[in-house]
């Protein structure tokens, strides 16, 4: 009775009949609607599931290089470990190496901007000594006027990388020796 | 009897007082390599994204593989030690050095900017000019150039960064703090420095020749990186090349790819990487990293910690007398039955080493070891020697080279210089016998 649109070429129909049919037409627009609705929203879902793999029947898409996976791999671990290197352990910021304390984040912009942490924490100096280090970065490397930041970047410094005697020559240091049966 | 159970104390207590100290600074070396790790992927990771117009290039990072946690450099021995990320700079652990030569991905690195990136399209049109006060004429050459118009050496040469063993100098001295491994003795292939100043002609004037790189400045601004010179005298030297191939293969990128200077026996900032232009001076070339406190030593000895002056300053020449043991790593732990056979180099800049010794009771005696000849001049030397441990025990294997004018390795660290320039104190093994 859906399909009631089709009596449309056969003979006259009765006053009845044909009062009868208009109601059909509303009844089955109504339903047209519906089933439109819900064919959309089941085909909307197969979409979600099984786009892409649709898509890739139709689409040759183009074979990664090696290369561009790398990249790609190394983009996703890249985001992996920034996350990771943001941690602090044992008061140490990982990405940087440097000691967690008072003015570290700024040491961190400051001097990260040109070269490497490494150069911070490998490093010792008293005050004088690191004011130097400052300096000469200012007078031949291109190190712009620190202003009041300068106080505390030294501070920083002064107090987490200065120098421990050492005497003339320090002993080997026995508890980094990784000791290790030599076979021959 | 009493007097070797003596000796042995004193070397406990040697021990001891090492430890207490905590000589080596806040960090231990496992911690340093982990920190020092962490900082290296970060840069390799970071870096090409980050600062991508800043980074060398190769440095990408498809040179991670996350699963071993493995960690490198472009072209490099993933067990270099990265002591600093931007600029490169890593050394090679002494185990490493073992080779009579040393392969291109265990050469240690020591950059002062960033290396350019250099295509192999680019490197055949690479050109190398030479100018300045005291030379006769301009000239330009192509590295084809130079390899068909000039007859080619190939030579062993010995560069050791004049910081090496910079870490142990107290008060610190500033910069990358190296420990012992930024030497190395490859086969260098090029034309003599000599052969083309004397196609390009000089006047009398002639002192100095300067060399300027490809290299850029860290901070991302124009300036020179560093462009350091040595004496006509050095230049004319027939050791003295310019080369473009390393153990017979191209030279890593980060050792100066597709063209450098090889000042053997100098500092090896001497050696400008990148090649692309010399100066013929009329006086002492004045380029970065020349003038001031870099690459210098105070012409006088003085106090650890005083302040000198620019003017006090003078510029290294010669490396001094030094040696390596690359065999065993430290820390073996060998049978009392067991005898130990030991090996290494040495080297003493523009000198031959003549006699090479080795203690194991912390300098009180000391036994010889054999040495072999240069391969050439400007060459390391091989030692080698077994050791029959007397007792069970810690020990510590100490070598001593000697040079030909006498001068031998010093046992402490020697005069203090506010660079840290070189330390050639004797290296130091652990070994113990159980």
């Amino acid at each position: 009775m859906f399909f009631s649109f089709l009596n449309k070429n056969k003979k006259p129909l009765s006053l009845d009949t044909r009062m009868r049919s208009a109601w059909h037409r509303q009844f089955s627009l109504i339903l047209g609607a519906i089933k439109l609705v819900l064919l959309s929203a089941i085909s909307m879902l197969i979409y979600l599931y099984f786009g892409s793999a649709i898509e890739g029947m139709f689409h040759k898409s183009e074979p990664l290089t090696t290369q561009q996976e790398k990249v790609l791999n190394a983009k996703r671990i890249q985001r992996q470990m920034e996350a990771e290197q943001e941690k602090i352990e044992n008061g140490i910021h990982l990405a940087t190496g440097l000691k967690v304390a008072e003015g570290w984040d700024v040491v961190r912009t400051t001097c990260t901007g040109c070269h490497s942490a490494a150069l911070v924490t490998q490093n010792k100096a008293t005050y004088s000594g690191w004011k130097e280090m400052i300096v000469w970065m200012q007078e031949t490397q291109g190190l712009w006027d620190l202003g009041e930041n300068e106080e505390v970047i030294l501070a920083y410094l002064t107090n987490h990388y200065a120098p421990n005697e050492a005497g003339r020559r320090s002993g080997l240091n026995i508890e980094d020796i990784e000791w290790y049966i030599l076979d021959f | 009897m009493e007097l070797e159970n003596n000796t042995f104390d004193k070397s406990n207590q040697y021990v001891h007082s090492g430890k207490e100290a905590e000589p080596m600074g806040l960090t231990s070396r496992r911690s340093f390599l982990k920190t020092g790790s962490w900082s290296a992927i970060g840069s390799v990771l970071c870096v090409p994204f980050v600062f991508e117009k800043h980074s060398p290039a190769g440095l990408i990072p498809v040179q991670i593989d996350f699963a071993d946690e493995q960690i490198g450099i472009p072209e490099k021995h993933p067990d270099l030690i990265i002591l600093n990320d931007r600029p490169i700079n890593a050394e090679t652990p002494p185990h490493l050095l073992d080779d009579f030569t040393t392969p291109n991905d265990r050469f240690f690195v020591r950059n002062n900017g960033i290396p350019p990136e250099v295509s192999e399209i680019e490197a055949n049109n690479w050109t190398l000019s030479i100018g300045g006060e005291a030379a006769k004429q301009e000239k330009t050459f192509s590295i084809a150039e130079l390899k068909s118009a000039f007859r080619t050496y190939t030579y062993h040469l010995t560069l050791e960064c004049g910081g090496n063993g910079r870490s142990e100098f107290n008060p610190p001295a500033k910069g990358n703090q190296w420990r012992t491994g930024a030497v190395g003795c490859a086969a260098w292939t090029g034309v003599r420095l000599k052969d083309i100043l004397e196609s390009v002609g000089y006047t009398d004037q002639a002192v100095y020749v300067g060399y300027y790189g490809k290299d850029t400045h860290i901070s991302g601004s124009d300036q020179v990186v560093i462009s350091r010179g040595i004496p006509m005298s050095k230049a004319l030297q027939e050791e003295t090349l310019i080369a473009w191939a390393m153990n017979g293969e191209q030279i890593p990128q980060l050792n100066g790819y597709p063209l450098r200077l090889v000042v053997g026996g100098w500092p090896a900032s001497c050696s400008g990487k990148w090649l692309s232009r010399l100066v013929i001076r009329d006086k002492i070339h004045d380029g970065p990293k020349m003038k001031g406190q870099s690459y210098r030593v105070p012409c006088q000895p003085v106090a650890p910690g005083i302040k000198v002056a620019d003017k006090d300053m003078c510029i290294i020449e010669s490396m001094p007398v030094k040696s390596l043991i690359t065999y065993p790593r430290t820390g073996a732990t060998i049978r009392l039955t067991q005898r130990l056979p030991i090996r290494g180099h040495a080297w003493a800049g523009d000198l031959e080493v003549d006699r090479m010794d080795y203690s194991i009771d912390f300098g009180q005696t000391w036994k010889e070891c054999t040495l072999s000849k240069p391969i050439n001049k400007l060459a390391w030397q091989h030692f080698s020697a077994t050791i029959q441990f007397p007792e069970t025990g810690y020990y510590e294997i100490w070598a001593r080279a000697t040079d030909r004018s006498g001068r031998a390795q010093p046992m402490v660290i020697p005069g203090w210089n506010p660079r840290g320039y070189l330390n050639n104190a004797c290296h130091r093994i652990a070994i113990k016998v159980v």
